[in-house]
């Protein structure tokens, strides 16, 4: 049982991860390639919080304010590439918050932290609580989604100078995107943490930047339902396969390159092209 | 009648080329003018000063007496600029109702923590419905942009610039790649926007059916002002008819 209880706690980090990535990817059309660097971040807040005896719950709003904190100037500074050059740009911030981890001995260096204190929840309190968070933002999501704000989101992913010319400040809504999405990555953070008991660089880095991307795209970008499920599954499939895990980067990658290549809109869309196939076939 | 736009002077260069030359355009409130001029005059680069994407070396535009340098293109649309671009954008994922209505929510999207807990477009849409009415496309207020033809897109722009209710209609070279009949259809509705009260700056290059609506052209050559009145002493400017017929005109 235990071992089912870490599973569902792991997938439901992931979902939660996932989702704050498609809040910035999928809603606003910013890809990003070190998304990795946010939940590590949170991660790292929250590891040193806890060491320093702050309790689980205090160490959650205070990952997010450090992630989202960094996603400002992050998104600041990206506001002006668009794109391609902001993948790379965001690349370029997953290699250099790897490379700043490693060489700084208050975060441990290239040990990373360990010993980190217990959530003070029980094993299934705290697989509850994951849960609950996960399915929170996965609500929230869906409720932005039907907002206003969700329609600009939809315009900018679409076409941000066409945006620009109705009247809209795409860049005031592209930040705020990128604040909430590496925000509750840092949420997503001090839960891995807390899970682990452990925080080391090699966690955080390019690989799982691009495992996270991978889930999302396979999920079908911007489908908050298709993207949980991906990443749900993603997620536990390198425990549960031996192979998965070992060649991780080259299977997420080919799956990521097979999806664009043949089923570019994911999951989420061969299950909307099948569901409408089935309505207009004849009785 | 008050000045709605007033260009002074503007001047644009790009590295050595002279784009624009100290042009000077002003349009009164209600008016519709014609911007014509052969390919290269710089009648794109003038528009897009106007719309803050060009930032001019020289001169100056306001917009009702308010200066527009320094503000960003959402900013002058927000100021009441409005804009129909020559090769048409329609936001491809929307309908062409949701296009309009994204438009008409100015006011839900002018703050972003508003526009985060307001859901309902109901009004939004009912005001697009009417607007995609105007432009005689209420049948295709569901469909999405990529069935429809050119001429159902270029109208769907103009309902969706007309949606933000703005001081000044922008409308660059809306005729092109129009047929006869789509182009007159077209030309049409735009005299009727104008009759209804709205000031246009038309630029376009169907001469026939920009003489046919204008009451008043002005036109530019080279980056340079060539000629500006009344759409018939305009056109019987030996300068003008040079300009576009040929030096033997």
């Amino acid at each position: 049982m235990a071992y089912e209880i870490t599973l569902l706690t792991t997938m439901a980090i992931s979902v939660l991860f996932a989702l704050s990535l498609n809040f910035i990817s999928g809603f606003c059309g910013q890809i990003s390639l070190g998304h990795a660097a946010f939940i590590g971040a949170g991660a790292y807040a929250s590891a040193l919080l806890a060491k320093s005896s702050v309790p689980f719950l205090l160490t959650l709003p205070a990952a997010a304010l450090t992630a989202g904190v960094i996603g400002l100037v992050i998104g600041l500074t990206s506001l002006r590439v668009r794109h391609d050059f902001l993948a790379i740009t965001t690349m370029g911030v997953g290699f250099l918050f790897v490379g700043i981890v490693r060489q700084q001995d208050f975060l441990g260096g290239e040990i990373g932290i360990s010993g980190i204190p217990s959530s003070g929840l029980s094993r299934v309190g705290f697989m509850a609580f994951c849960i609950g968070l996960a399915l929170a933002f996965a609500a929230f999501s869906l409720f932005i989604r039907r907002s206003w704000m969700g329609f600009v989101f939809d315009s900018i992913a679409d076409n941000e100078d066409v945006t620009r010319i109705l009247g809209i400040d795409a860049s005031r809504y592209k930040l705020i995107a990128f604040v909430i999405g590496t925000a509750v990555a840092g949420i997503a953070g001090a839960l891995y943490a807390h899970h682990f008991r452990f925080v080391g660089p090699d966690s955080f880095g390019f690989v799982e930047s691009v495992s996270i991307l991978a889930m999302v795209i396979v999920g079908g970008i911007g489908s908050v339902w298709g993207v949980a499920f991906s990443a749900a599954v993603l997620s536990v499939l390198p425990l549960l396969v031996q192979f998965v895990d070992d060649y991780k980067l080259l299977v997420y990658s080919g799956l990521l390159f097979a999806v664009m290549r043949f089923a570019p809109d994911g999951l989420a869309g061969m299950i909307r092209r099948l569901r409408n196939r089935v309505r207009k076939a004849p009785p | 009648m008050t000045e709605v736009l007033n260009v002074q002077d503007v001047t644009v260069r790009f590295g050595g080329v002279v784009a624009v030359a100290d042009v000077s355009l002003i349009i009164r409130d209600g008016e519709m003018v014609g911007f014509i001029g052969p390919n290269g005059a710089g009648k794109t680069t003038l528009m897009r000063v106007i719309t803050g994407i060009v930032q001019p070396q020289e001169g100056r535009v306001l917009l009702n007496g308010r200066d527009l340098a320094g503000l960003t293109v959402n900013a002058r649309v927000r100021a009441g600029l409005a804009l129909a671009q020559q090769i048409v954008q329609p936001l491809r994922a929307l309908s062409l109702l949701d296009n309009v209505a994204l438009a008409c929510g100015r006011v839900k999207t002018n703050h972003v923590l508003a526009a985060m807990v307001r859901t309902d477009r109901s009004r939004e849409r009912r005001r697009a419905m009417d607007l995609l009415g105007l432009v005689g496309l209420a049948d295709a207020a569901h469909e999405l942009p990529a069935t429809l033809p050119l001429g159902f897109l270029k109208r769907m722009e103009v309902a969706r610039a007309m949606a933000l209710e703005p001081e000044l209609l922008l409308l660059d070279e809306p005729l092109a790649g129009l047929n006869h009949a789509e182009a007159a259809a077209l030309a049409n509705l735009i005299a009727d926007l104008n009759r209804q009260g709205q000031t246009i700056l038309l630029i376009e290059h169907n001469i026939r059916e920009v003489t046919r609506i204008c009451k008043t052209l002005y036109v530019q050559d080279n980056g340079r002002p060539l000629a500006y009145g009344d759409t018939a002493s305009v056109m019987a400017n030996p300068e003008v008819r040079r300009a576009y017929l040929g030096a033997n005109a």
